[in-house]
């Protein structure tokens, strides 16, 4: 009875109530773009006072738009997969601030299905929410995208959030454990992430020991293979290693973070985690 | 009563059809009517909450003492707890704030795992069976918790596409049960931070309703609700179990709710049941004050008043 097809449908349950909630909470979605916007600028400005930074002319003008590129490219990817671990990771501290967390989770429905749909709706708001920088970022800089692999990039980027969502299914286990700092402790995942990941600097620049961590983040080779396809053409051939390793990466990392998440699901059933009050 | 309101879940039809009578099993005074399935079976439950000191404590007083003050400050929520409920009863759970009705309530729920003893839902055990155990239940709470920039449509179509409930059905039956309950359309289409409290009680109350439960845990759900409203639920309770065999369990402050609604009673205090019985029965446990016919608000004094009088309290045995 419970076939893949009905686990699907019932995974469209989150999907359509996330959707509603963002349509309900339009007024902070419209704050949230604008602060992305606005640090994703700030971010790419950097490129164009380079010169000026340093008092001298030490990029000629091809230089400065590559690095136009390469600080876009990493705020760009950088927001998609911050988005898609936010969501995942916050599925649970949603749920504990409006307090229906006791609902969903009598309800008969598989944690993968609720994860699914989670994950789902991540994917879409993560797309839209990054088309829309996007296209702020074209309208204000003149991006050189002559050379871009489009759709290598986005095979990279898709294959790069399966391990993300893996790690976000871990960080939702915190709200779950820690009632109180839970969703505070995400936000240090995060921002970890964005550390050794190479989102600004390529891995090898970077002094130790974060070099040595960036090599065990997926979303490293994920921000170097889009760079590769955006800024150097790069082919799906020449991707193809990356691309695997990304696959067999959140193939590891998303079952791990739903074992991770049953036991803590049962920890916080045993102690009383769940639900304190009423 | 109107048949589009309840939709049979055709899992729930046939967990009840293949379920073996059992009520052998429970203890002959106090058991459920004999014939009809057993729908619960509590056997032995137990629940304990530790509340750990904080770390610096932990280390102040070391591995043996942190133990120590550990045990020393658990709760025990729900202790060594047994009773049995044939399919179609309405079972009441009474006792004082903080011994443990809510507990007992999570634990048939699958929100916590029981340290002792085993809960049975048509056979199916809470913690081994949960999923089949969830398509059999639902739980109103004491707070009504939805997405509160949703609307009631909204907050009830989440639910009922989680219970599998087709949308266009559900929709219909949504509408059904909030008028049937007293809301009016224009706030079953509107965000549910603006209604007032007994409202969205009744919006939890009609999300239970919706999954057409075989077993309906009601926690307190009608703590809030205006004397109509209460008796609107009341009502609406009792035509689940009618209609449908529903079995109730409920908790309740209202002494009058619980001896209008309820076929038998349970008192608790401190985790343990102090009495089981149905609410003549209890009656007649006790004199009235005044030698006047008792309530049951004098049985609940009587039998979980030590504070008031030393050694009130009966053998639980
Ligand atoms: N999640 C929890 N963590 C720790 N202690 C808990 C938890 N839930 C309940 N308790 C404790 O267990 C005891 C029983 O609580 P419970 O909520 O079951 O009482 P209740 O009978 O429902 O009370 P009320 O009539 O006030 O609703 C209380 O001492 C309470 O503090
Ligand atoms: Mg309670």
């Amino acid at each position: 009875m419970t076939t893949i097809g009905g686990e699907l449908r019932a995974s469209y349950a989150f999907v359509e109530r996330n959707i509603n909630l963002v349509k309900r909470y339009w007024g902070w979605e419209l704050v949230w773009i604008a602060y992305s916007i606005a640090n994703t600028l700030a971010v790419v400005l950097i490129a164009l006072g380079v010169n000026s930074a340093v008092g001298a002319r030490a990029l000629d003008p091809g230089h400065v738009s590559r690095l136009v590129l390469f600080l876009a490219v990493g705020a760009l990817v950088w927001h998609y997969l911050g988005v898609v671990f936010s969501v995942v990771s916050e599925m649970i501290s949603w749920e504990r601030w409006e307090g229906t967390i006791e609902y969903t989770f009598m309800a008969p429905v598989r944690r993968s299905t609720h994860m699914v749909g989670t994950t789902l709706f991540s994917f879409v708001y993560g797309l839209v929410h990054t088309a829309i920088i996007l296209a702020v970022v074209v309208l204000v800089f003149d991006l050189d995208m002559r050379r871009a692999n489009f759709a290598g990039a986005t095979l990279v980027l898709l294959a790069g959030s399966l391990s993300l969502i893996g790690i976000g299914i871990m960080g939702a286990v915190l709200p779950l454990l820690y009632p109180e700092r839970g969703p505070e402790m995400t936000h240090v995942i995060r921002a970890s992430l964005v550390l050794v990941s190479g989102v600004y600097i390529t891995p090898a620049e970077m002094p130790e020991p974060l070099r040595t961590l960036s090599y065990l983040s997926p979303a490293t080779y994920v921000l170097e293979g889009i760079r590769a396809a955006l800024i150097d053409g790069a082919g799906v051939a020449a991707l193809a290693p990356t691309l695997a390793g990304l696959l067999v990466c959140g193939l590891i990392l998303i079952p791990l973070g739903v074992r991770v998440f049953s036991w803590g699901e049962r920890h916080a059933k045993r102690t009383g985690r769940l639900k304190r009050s009423g | 009563m109107n048949e589009t309101l309840i939709l049979r879940t055709p899992a729930a039809d046939e967990m009840a059809a293949s379920t073996v009578v059992a009520s052998a099993r429970a203890p002959a005074a106090m058991g459920p009517p004999a014939g009809a399935p057993l729908a619960l079976e509590v056997d032995r439950a137990r629940k304990v909450f530790a509340k750990r000191p904080g770390l610096a404590a932990r280390l102040r007083a070391g591995r043996r003492g942190a133990a120590r003050a550990e045990a020393a400050r658990a709760v025990v929520a729900v202790d060594d707890v047994s009773f049995a409920v044939a399919q179609g009863e309405i079972f009441g759970l009474l006792g004082p704030n903080g011994t443990g009705k809510s507990t007992l309530i999570r634990l048939m729920s699958t929100l916590l795992i029981p340290d002792g003893g085993a809960i049975r839902v048509f056979g199916r055990d809470v913690v081994r069976d949960e999923m089949t155990v969830k398509r059999m239940i639902n739980r109103v709470s004491v707070e009504a918790s939805f997405f509160k920039k949703l609307t009631p449509m909204e907050n009830l179509q989440y639910a009922a596409r989680l219970y599998r409930i087709e949308p266009g059905a559900a929709h219909d039956r949504i509408v059904a049960i909030l008028r049937r309950l007293g809301l009016d359309d224009r706030a079953i289409f509107a965000p549910m931070e603006d209604m007032s409290r007994g409202m969205q009680q009744k919006v939890a109350i009609a999300r239970a309703f919706l999954t057409s439960p075989v077993i309906l845990l009601l926690d307190e759900p009608t703590t809030g609700l205006d004397p109509h409203s209460k008796r609107d639920v009341q009502a609406f309770v009792r035509e689940m179990r009618d209609t449908h065999a529903t079995t109730v369990i409920l908790t309740t402050h209202d002494m009058y709710e619980a001896d209008a609604l309820c076929d038998r009673v349970a008192i608790i205090d401190g985790g343990r049941f102090v009495a089981l019985d149905t609410p003549a029965g209890l009656k007649r446990t006790i004199a009235g004050p005044d030698r006047s016919a008792p309530t049951l608000e004098d049985v609940f004094l009587a039998l979980t008043g030590r504070a008031l009088e030393e050694g009130a309290a009966p053998d639980p045995s």
